[in-house]
C-alpha cells in the first residue's frame, strides 16, 4: 500500500485521504456508528474563544467567559498550558474542531479520537440517547443566544446578568438525575416558550392565593392548584431535587423572560450533565479507537515508521497517570483509566487468564473483542462501568490503594489495597467517585411557608458528615434568595438520623 | 465527511464576554491602573498592562462540599502500603487531598490578565474626563492621509481618471484604425449615391466594404479595459518632525504625593498628545528647589528634596537647554510646569523675564497647573492666588502660547490643554 501523506504539513487533499482510510476502517473493522461528521478547521485563537464557551460553537454572553478566555489565554501564552488538539461537540452532524498547529499525525489522530471515538460514544451511549438532543442543540443555542441578547437590549445588560450570575451559581443542581426529559423539536420549544411567556404574564401561582381576595376557587380546595395550560398539575411537588427547575416554576418574584433564561441556562446544565458522568468512559472509548486506527494504518502501511512514533509519544503523554504522591498527581487521569479499562476488556476477551474467568464468567474468552467493547460503550457510564469491569489486572498496573479518611483521627488508615480481598472494595470505592450525584451534595426543596412569610427551605442531606463548604454555601444562598425573593433557609440534615446539623437564611431585604 | 475552513471566520468572538468581565471589574481595573500609572514611566503610558484582580470580584459560588467527614479516598501509584498502615495527614491548608469535588473547584487565586493600550487608556482618560472627541484623537496610534500617487490599472470605480483613459482610448482606437463615425457616414452616402445612379457593382462593392466598416467597428471597443486608469492614492503620514517635551516641577516639602500624582497625569496626557503628533517625541525632565537640576525620570517623581523655591532656576536652565540642544528650527518645543505656585517673591522679574524673552518666544505651548490638594481650602478664589499664578497671568494675553490651569483632581487637569486640544482639531 502506498502511504498516505508523507512530512508533517497537512493539506485538504491529505486530510480528505486520511479521512476515507480511517473511516473504512473504524466503520469496517471495528463497527462504529457514527453521526455525519463536519471537520471545521481553525486557529488557535479560535481554539481559545472555543474554550471559553465549555466548547460550544456559539453561546449567550456573560462576563464568566470572559473571564475563562483571559485565564485560559494567560496561561497559554506564558506557555503553561497547552491547548487540546481538538474539541468534538454532541450534535448531528458532529462538529469537530481541528486546529491548524498541528502536524498531519496529529490530524489523523484527531480525525480518528474526536470523528469516530467521541461520535461513536455520543451517538450510542444510553445516557446521552436519553437526555440530549444531538439534533436539536445547535438551533436551542442559537436560540438561547438571541433570546438572552434580546432581553439584553430590553430590560439592560446588568438586569440579564444579575439572573445570569444566579442561575449559573445552581448549575449542578440544576439537573433532573432520575427523570426523562421529553424532547422537543426547536418549533415546538419556540411555541412553548412563546405561550409560557403569554401565560406567565397572567400566571396562577399557588403563593399567590395567600394574598387576599385571590381566586376562591383554589382556596376552596385548600391550596390545589388548578389545571394549568402546561400539564395539568402544576403543584409544588415537594421534595423537588431540581433547583432551577423548582425556581423557574414557582418563584413569585421573577418575571417571564427572567423565567425563560433560567430554563436556557437549565437545559444546557442537563444537556452537560451526561458528559460529567461519562468523561471518564467518552475519553477512554476515544482513545481507544485512535489507539486501535492508527495501530492499524500502520501495520497496512498507510502510515510511515516517522509519523506513528509521533502518535505513540503523544499518545503515551495522554495517558500517562502521576502517582498519588508525584507534584503532577491532580486525581485520576481519565484518559488513562479508561483506556486501561477498555483494552483490558478487550484482553480479557481475547486471552483471558484463570483469575478474569472467575471474574468475568460472561465475556472472558468470547473472543468478539469489537462487540463486547460497543455493549459497554452503548450501556454503562462510568460509576456502573467502574462497579463492573474494572478487573484486578487494572488495579494492580496502577497499584491503587484506598484510604479511609475518618474525620476525628489524625491519620488515614490504608483500608485496601491490590490484593485478592481488596479488589472489590476499591472497585467499589472508586465506583463511587464516578457517582455524580454522590459527588454533587444533595440539597432539595423540601418545603414553602405559603401561608406566612413565603420562606423557602433548602435541605442538604449530610452524607459522612460531609458538609458544605461554608463560604461558598452563603455565597450561593444569596443568588437563590435573589431567585426567590424572599427570606430561604438552608438546613444541613444528617441523612441516617435526620438531625438537623446547621441552618442558614439569606433575609428577604 | 466535510471540511470546513474556518480560519478567517473573525475572531475575538468572546470579545463582548470580555467587555462584560471589564465593566465587572470596574473598580478593580481603576486601581490597577492607577497603580500602573506611579509605576510606570512616562513614555510607557501606551503599553499593554498587566492587572491582577482578586478574585473575590469574580468568583463563581456553587454549592459543594467542603473538607471534613469521612470519607473513602481511592488513590494510584502505591508502592509500600499494605492494609492497615496509617498515614499521617497533611497539615492544614494542603487541603484534604482526596478526589471529591476538586476537579470542578475554580483556582482561587488572584487572577491575572493583560489591559491592552486601548482598555488601559480608556479608563486613564475615564479619570480625566477627556471629550470624546480629544479621546479618539489621541487613541489613533498613527495619523495620515491619502495623497495622490500616479495612476493604477486598478481600483475601485469612483476614482476612474476619466480624462487619462479616454486619452488612452483615443489612441488605441487610432492605432488600430476603427473608423469613426464620420468614415460610416460617408460611406453610406456614397452608397446611396450608388444606388440612385443604378451602378449594381458599386452597390455590391460598397455594401460590402460597408459590412467590413460595420465589423471592425464592432470588434474594436471604443473603450477597452485596457484603457481604463485609476487614480492611485498612498497614505502618507501627516507631516511629522520631532518634539521636545520640558517637565519641569518644583520639588521642594510643600509638593505632596498628591499634588505629584496630579503632576504626573498632567505630563502623560502632554506626552500622549505629543506622541501622536509627532514622530520622535524627546522627554527632558528638569526639578528645581531653589536650584534646578536635570535628572533622569525615576529621580524626577521619587526621591523629595528640600530647600526653598526659585522658579527662575528651573526656567533659565530650560532655556539653556533649549538653546544647547534644542534649536528651535528643527524642534517643536513644548513646556509642562507643574507646581504648588510657591515662589520667592524677589524671584518675580527673573521669572517674568526669563519665560517673555527666552521661552514663550521658543515653544509652541507652555502649559503651567497649578496642582492644590483637595482638603486645603486655602486657596480658592484669586484672592489668595499664588506668587507663581500673579506673575504668570501678567504675562498672558491674545497670542500668548501660555495656558495656565489649577487642579486638586485628575478631572480637572484637561483644561490646560484645551486650546491646544482644539487647535489641533480644526488643523
Amino acid at each position: 500500500m502506498t502511504l498516505l501523506y508523507e512530512g508533517s504539513d497537512w493539506n485538504f487533499d491529505k486530510l480528505k485521504r486520511v479521512y476515507d482510510a480511517v473511516e473504512a476502517i473504524a466503520l469496517g473493522e471495528l463497527g462504529l456508528d457514527v453521526y455525519p461528521n463536519q471537520i471545521e478547521v481553525i486557529t488557535s485563537e479560535q481554539m481559545l474563544d472555543a474554550y471559553s464557551s465549555n466548547g460550544l460553537p456559539l453561546l449567550y454572553r456573560h462576563w464568566s467567559f470572559g473571564k475563562r478566555f483571559a485565564r485560559d489565554k494567560t496561561l497559554y501564552r506564558k506557555g503553561y498550558q497547552g491547548l487540546a488538539y481538538e474539541i468534538v461537540i454532541n450534535s448531528d452532524p458532529c462538529i469537530s474542531y481541528i486546529m491548524e498547529e498541528n502536524s498531519m499525525t496529529m490530524q489523523t489522530l484527531v480525525l480518528a479520537h474526536a470523528a469516530f471515538g467521541h461520535n461513536h460514544f455520543f451517538k450510542n451511549n444510553h445516557v446521552f440517547k436519553q437526555w440530549t438532543d444531538a439534533r436539536g442543540i445547535l438551533d436551542y443555542l442559537a436560540f438561547s443566544r438571541d433570546f438572552v441578547a434580546r432581553c439584553e437590549e430590553k430590560e439592560g445588560v446588568e438586569a440579564v446578568e444579575a439572573i445570569l450570575d444566579a442561575a449559573h451559581a445552581l448549575q449542578t443542581q440544576g439537573v433532573n438525575r432520575y427523570k426523562r426529559r421529553q424532547k422537543r423539536s426547536l418549533a415546538e420549544e419556540l411555541a412553548r416558550e412563546r405561550e409560557r411567556r403569554t401565560y406567565m404574564e397572567s400566571i396562577w401561582n399557588p403563593l399567590w392565593t395567600t394574598v387576599p381576595g385571590s381566586d376562591k376557587r383554589v382556596s376552596a380546595k385548600g391550596g390545589k392548584p388548578p389545571p394549568s395550560l402546561e400539564d395539568g398539575a402544576q403543584s409544588l411537588e415537594l421534595p423537588e431535587e431540581n433547583l432551577l427547575y423548582f425556581l423557574e416554576k414557582n418563584s413569585p418574584a421573577l418575571k417571564g423572560w427572567e423565567r425563560e433564561i433560567i430554563r436556557i441556562v437549565r437545559i444546557l446544565a442537563q444537556y452537560f450533565y451526561p458528559q460529567r458522568q461519562t468523561k471518564m468512559m467518552n475519553e477512554g472509548c476515544a482513545t481507544f479507537v485512535h489507539y486501535e486506527i492508527m495501530n492499524r494504518l500502520h501495520e497496512k502501511g498507510l502510515i510511515n515508521d516517522g509519523a506513528f512514533l509521533e502518535f505513540l509519544h503523544s499518545h503515551t503523554s495522554v495517558i500517562t497517570q502521576p502517582d498519588f504522591d508525584d507534584p503532577r498527581y491532580s486525581g485520576m487521569n481519565p484518559y488513562a483509566l479508561g483506556f486501561a479499562m477498555m483494552s483490558d476488556v478487550k484482553r480479557i476477551a481475547t486471552a483471558p487468564t484463570d483469575e478474569d474467568r472467575r471474574w468475568f464468567p460472561d465475556i472472558a474468552g468470547n473472543g468478539d473483542a469489537m462487540g463486547t467493547l460497543r455493549q459497554v460503550w452503548a450501556d454503562y457510564r462510568d460509576e456502573s462501568f467502574v462497579l463492573q469491569h474494572l478487573s484486578p489486572k487494572v488495579i494492580r498496573d496502577f497499584h491503587l490503594i484506598r484510604l479511609r479518611d475518618a474525620a476525628h483521627l489524625p491519620y488515614f488508615e490504608v483500608a485496601a489495597i491490590h490484593d485478592d480481598q481488596g479488589y472489590k472494595d476499591i472497585r467499589a470505592s472508586l465506583a463511587q467517585d464516578y457517582e455524580i450525584a454522590r459527588v454533587d451534595p444533595e440539597i432539595e426543596v423540601t418545603g414553602v411557608d405559603l401561608l406566612g412569610d413565603r420562606k423557602l427551605i433548602l435541605e442538604h442531606y449530610v452524607h459522612k458528615g460531609q458538609r458544605l463548604d461554608a463560604t461558598t454555601m452563603k455565597k450561593t444562598l444569596a443568588y437563590v434568595r435573589r431567585l426567590w425573593g424572599y427570606t430561604v433557609t438552608l438546613r444541613e440534615t444528617d441523612a441516617i438520623s435526620g438531625a438537623v446539623l446547621s441552618s442558614d437564611e439569606a433575609k428577604a431585604s | 465527511m466535510n471540511v470546513i475552513d474556518r480560519r478567517l471566520n473573525p475572531t475575538g468572538k468572546s470579545l463582548p464576554n470580555r467587555q462584560r468581565l471589564l465593566r465587572r471589574l470596574k473598580a478593580q481595573v481603576r486601581e490597577a491602573v492607577a497603580r500602573s500609572i506611579s509605576g510606570r514611566k512616562i513614555a510607557d503610558i501606551s503599553a499593554d498592562t498587566e492587572v491582577q484582580v482578586p478574585v473575590d470580584g469574580i468568583g463563581e459560588p456553587f454549592f459543594r462540599k467542603g473538607a471534613g467527614g469521612d470519607r473513602d479516598i481511592v488513590l494510584p501509584g502505591n508502592k509500600k502500603y499494605v492494609k492497615g498502615d496509617r498515614i499521617a495527614k497533611p497539615t492544614k491548608g494542603d487541603g484534604d487531598g482526596g478526589g471529591q469535588a476538586s476537579d470542578s473547584g475554580e483556582g482561587e487565586d488572584a487572577f491575572t490578565f493583560t489591559l491592552s493600550r486601548d482598555e488601559f487608556l480608556d479608563v486613564f482618560f475615564e479619570d480625566l474626563e477627556l471629550p470624546d472627541m480629544v479621546k479618539r484623537q489621541l487613541k489613533q496610534s498613527t495619523a495620515s492621509v491619502p495623497a495622490r500617487a500616479g495612476f493604477s490599472v486598478s481600483g475601485s470605480p469612483q476614482s476612474v481618471d476619466v480624462t487619462r483613459t479616454m486619452r488612452r482610448g483615443m489612441a488605441r482606437r487610432l492605432a488600430m484604425r476603427r473608423p469613426t463615425v464620420k468614415d460610416l457616414d460617408e460611406l453610406k452616402k456614397r452608397l446611396a449615391e450608388a444606388e440612385a445612379a443604378g451602378d449594381s457593382d458599386s452597390v455590391a462593392k460598397l455594401t460590402e466594404e460597408l459590412t467590413q466598416l460595420r465589423r471592425r467597428v464592432g470588434a474594436i471597443p471604443w473603450i477597452d479595459p485596457v484603457d481604463v486608469r485609476y487614480r492611485r492614492f498612498e497614505q502618507r503620514p501627516q507631516p511629522i518632525a520631532q518634539a521636545v517635551m520640558f517637565c519641569l516641577m518644583d520639588v521642594s516639602g510643600s509638593m505632596n504625593e498628591h499634588m505629584k500624582d496630579l503632576a504626573k497625569r498632567f505630563f502623560m496626557l502632554l506626552y500622549l498628545f505629543l506622541q501622536r503628533r509627532y514622530e520622535a517625541v524627546e522627554v527632558v525632565f528638569i526639578r528645581h528647589t531653589h536650584e534646578a537640576r536635570e535628572v533622569d525620570e525615576e529621580t524626577f517623581f521619587g526621591s523629595p528634596e528640600t530647600g526653598g523655591t526659585l522658579v527662575s532656576s528651573a526656567l533659565s536652565m530650560a532655556a539653556d537647554v533649549t538653546a544647547a540642544r534644542f534649536p528651535v528650527d528643527s524642534w517643536n518645543i513644548y513646556f509642562a510646569q507643574a507646581s504648588d505656585g510657591d515662589n520667592m517673591s524677589t524671584d518675580r522679574h527673573r521669572v517674568a523675564e526669563t519665560m517673555t524673552n527666552a521661552l514663550l518666544p521658543a515653544c509652541q505651548y507652555f502649559a503651567y497647573l497649578e496642582v492644590g490638594d483637595p482638603h486645603s481650602d486655602s486657596w480658592d478664589g484669586s484672592e489668595s492666588a499664588s506668587e507663581l499664578w500673579r506673575t504668570y497671568q501678567k504675562l498672558t494675553g491674545p497670542g500668548v502660547p501660555l495656558a495656565m490651569r489649577r487642579a486638586t483632581t485628575a478631572a480637572e487637569i484637561f483644561e490646560v490643554f484645551r486650546d491646544l486640544f482644539a487647535r489641533d482639531a480644526v488643523g
